[in-house]
């Protein structure tokens, strides 16, 4: 049994990390119907700008800000070049087109740091914290409890940011028709730049977090693809769906793995999600928490 | 001026419905034939054969099968590799497990065993579309190369789990030089293709293209649509399928499931986009532009940087020049290469004329 629950606390820990790049997904998603497929290679590309800087020596909290400044560039780039010119337009074509993107910013980053892997140090620790293993048999790290302690704060900023701001309902009237949003008077542009700034911002985060436990690589653009599965479940349009999907998936992935991969020689993890993401469609296309879908000729 | 529609009366309906209703266009497609069959085997060396118009016609398939999937019945797909992997292991066990089995029916019947794998995976597309079905379709990719890899029957237990494609023998002649592989190719490519221009001009592609358009309306006009959306994927898929056996037997020979990951389901996809979506032309032409695009930088940075310059460097390039020239082709010619030609055609009509 003790076996059992560690193995499901670090998947539900390994799913916050999903959770949070579902959150870059949601965040843009809501604000400008544009499924936002580079979201996790933002992740790979801020945290590798943001780990180059620190190895060519520019002091931790220079190069926060730096890398910031430089993921706000990059949304307003996108919006400015990607965006704009494609205003109502199909969602296939935007999604098509951040394909295009996180390409760009999967050469640009490789391009100016090279391939290897980097090591990232943010200052929290990554082992297992003595007292919660000695009291409950769980291998908990300090740096488990700050990804936790990110996610439900950046949610519970964004779920405040949708629902009680002007901006959120600007946001909102966006993601619902691009074209009638403009005719009332809705700056698109202005909109548009911040939430891809303010999802640049998520990914840089997401980034650091994962980064601390398994260096900065290439991989963690097939780890991000994962948020993908974690989003349908949870609903495109809900926040605390994708945080609930988030560790749906973590947990049962893991379990999965440890339970039934040693019959079929393992690598479960690699498929799962994507089969229970197609799995739930059938039953509930919306998602968990999602708006039910209604389309009408 | 220089190609005209004028003087060229139809008579009848079989006259106007046929292939190629313009002289100018059979002579061409007669000539790039010929071009095709008879001079470019004993015109190319070897390199070119089978490095560079090998590999083009077999993708070409490929993204022929995405884009009817993608561009005439409008299910976003992202998992056309998969596919591929099932079509080329599907006749590698073909070829090793029944013994005496013509080659090319081991093709078709990969190719059909690709399509069924296809419909159990579009099942999803009768309950969603678009931006889902998209996600969905990365399932059948992820899980084909997946099962692949780990059970060893699929690759005869092979120990350093690539597996080698057998000799190809075709009514009891040995294919082995690179002008026999081409010529294989290119026939079984030019019969699917032409087999797919009137699927697409027919009814099955009228079927598609309503539910493309929107799929709520097509069943409201009686459509069946779990009949056209099933059928558009079991034909996409036997099309990657039928491409992914060529390839694996004309082209890369030593074959590892994950020759055929998620990269090639996106290369592919750029292909149609780059190529044209919706169009047979654009499915060759876009495959073209992603196949020689690599060769070309590598030869024009070699030339430049001279020898030194480093392997990584060029494919970070090549990547953000791919991912540019997606965008600009999204914003600046959604219609892709083969609208370029279409607008060629109109300028040569028009010529000296601007309009």
């Amino acid at each position: 049994m003790a076996f059992f629950l560690e193995v499901l606390v670090g998947g539900l820990l390994a799913g916050t990390m999903y959770s949070l790049v579902a959150l870059g997904f949601v965040l843009i998603y809501k604000a400008s119907g544009v499924f936002n497929f580079a979201q996790g290679s933002m992740v790979f590309f801020a945290v590798l700008f943001f780990v180059g800087f620190i190895d060519l020596g520019v002091p931790f909290w220079v190069s926060l800000p730096i890398t910031i400044v430089l993921m706000v560039v990059v949304g307003m780039v996108t919006e400015r070049f990607v965006l704009r010119p494609l205003v109502s337009q199909s969602e296939e074509t935007l999604l098509m087109a951040t394909i295009g993107l996180a390409f760009v910013l999967e050469g640009v980053a490789q391009l100016a740091w090279g391939v290897e892997v980097r090591r990232l140090d943010i200052g929290i620790r990554d082992e297992p914290i003595g007292w919660v293993m000695d009291n409950a048999g769980v291998l908990v790290s300090q740096l488990d409890i700050v990804a936790a302690a990110v996610a439900a704060s950046m949610v519970a900023a964004l779920a405040l940011l949708f629902s009680r701001t002007k901006v959120g309902r600007g946001l909102r009237a966006v993601a619902d028709d691009h074209a009638a949003a403009l005719s009332i008077g809705i700056p698109l542009k202005h909109i548009w730049a911040l939430t891809w700034a303010a999802a640049g911002i998520v990914a840089l985060v997401t980034g650091m977090l994962w980064g601390a436990r398994s260096g900065v690589q290439f991989a963690l653009i097939g780890i991000a693809l994962k948020a993908l599965p974690v989003l349908i479940i949870g609903g495109f349009t809900s926040v605390p769906g994708v945080i609930v999907a988030g560790l749906i998936v973590g947990a049962s992935e893991k379990i999965a793995e440890v339970y039934l991969g040693p019959y079929v020689n393992g690598g479960i993890e690699g498929w799962l999600p994507y089969v229970m993401a197609v799995l739930f469609l059938l039953v509930r296309p919306e998602g968990l928490f999602g708006e039910k879908i209604i389309r009408r000729v | 001026m220089f190609y005209r529609e004028a003087g060229q009366y139809f008579t009848s309906y079989a006259q106007d419905r046929q292939l190629l209703p313009l002289k100018q266009d059979r002579i061409g497609m007669a000539v790039l034939l010929v071009v095709a069959f008879a001079v470019i085997p004993y015109g190319a060396n070897a390199y070119w054969l089978s490095a560079i118009l090998i590999p083009w016609l077999i993708l070409s398939l490929v993204a022929l099968g995405q884009n009817i999937l993608m561009g005439y019945a409008g299910q976003l797909s992202l998992g056309a590799a998969g596919f591929m992997a099932a079509g080329a292991f599907a006749c590698y066990n073909l070829v090793l497990r029944v013994p005496g089995i013509p080659f090319l029916v081991a093709v078709l019947l990969s190719g059909l065993i690709a399509a069924l794998i296809g419909i159990i995976f579009g099942l999803p597309s009768l309950r969603i579309r678009g931006l889902y079905l998209a996600v969905a379709t990365l399932a059948s990719q992820f899980f084909i190369v997946w099962a692949l890899d780990k059970f060893g029957w699929f690759k005869n237990y092979d120990m350093s789990g690539v597996i080698t494609t057998q000799q190809v023998v075709m009514f009891g002649y040995a294919v082995d030089t690179p002008q026999e592989k081409y010529l294989v190719v290119l026939a079984i490519v030019v019969a699917l293709t032409l087999v797919a221009k009137n699927m697409a001009r027919g009814r099955t592609g009228r079927a598609w293209r309503a539910v493309r358009d929107m799929d709520v309306a097509a069943e409201v006009m009686g459509l069946s649509l779990l009949r056209t959306k099933l059928q558009a994927f079991a034909i996409s898929s036997f099309y990657c399928g039928v491409g992914g056996a060529l390839f694996a037997f004309f082209y890369l020979q030593t074959v590892e499931p994950s020759a055929f990951n998620i990269d090639l389901s996106f290369r592919i996809l750029f292909m149609v986009i780059i190529g044209g979506i919706g169009t047979i032309m654009g499915s060759f032409l876009g495959a073209g532009f992603i196949l020689l695009m690599p060769v070309f930088l590598n030869v024009l940075f070699h030339a430049v940087f001279g020898q030194a310059i480093d392997a990584t460097i060029i494919s970070a390039v090549e990547q953000i020049i791919f991912g540019l020239l997606i965008i600009f082709f999204l914003i600046v010619e959604p219609l892709g290469l083969a609208r370029l030609w279409q607008l060629t055609k109109e300028r040569l009509r028009l010529w000296p004329f601007r309009h």
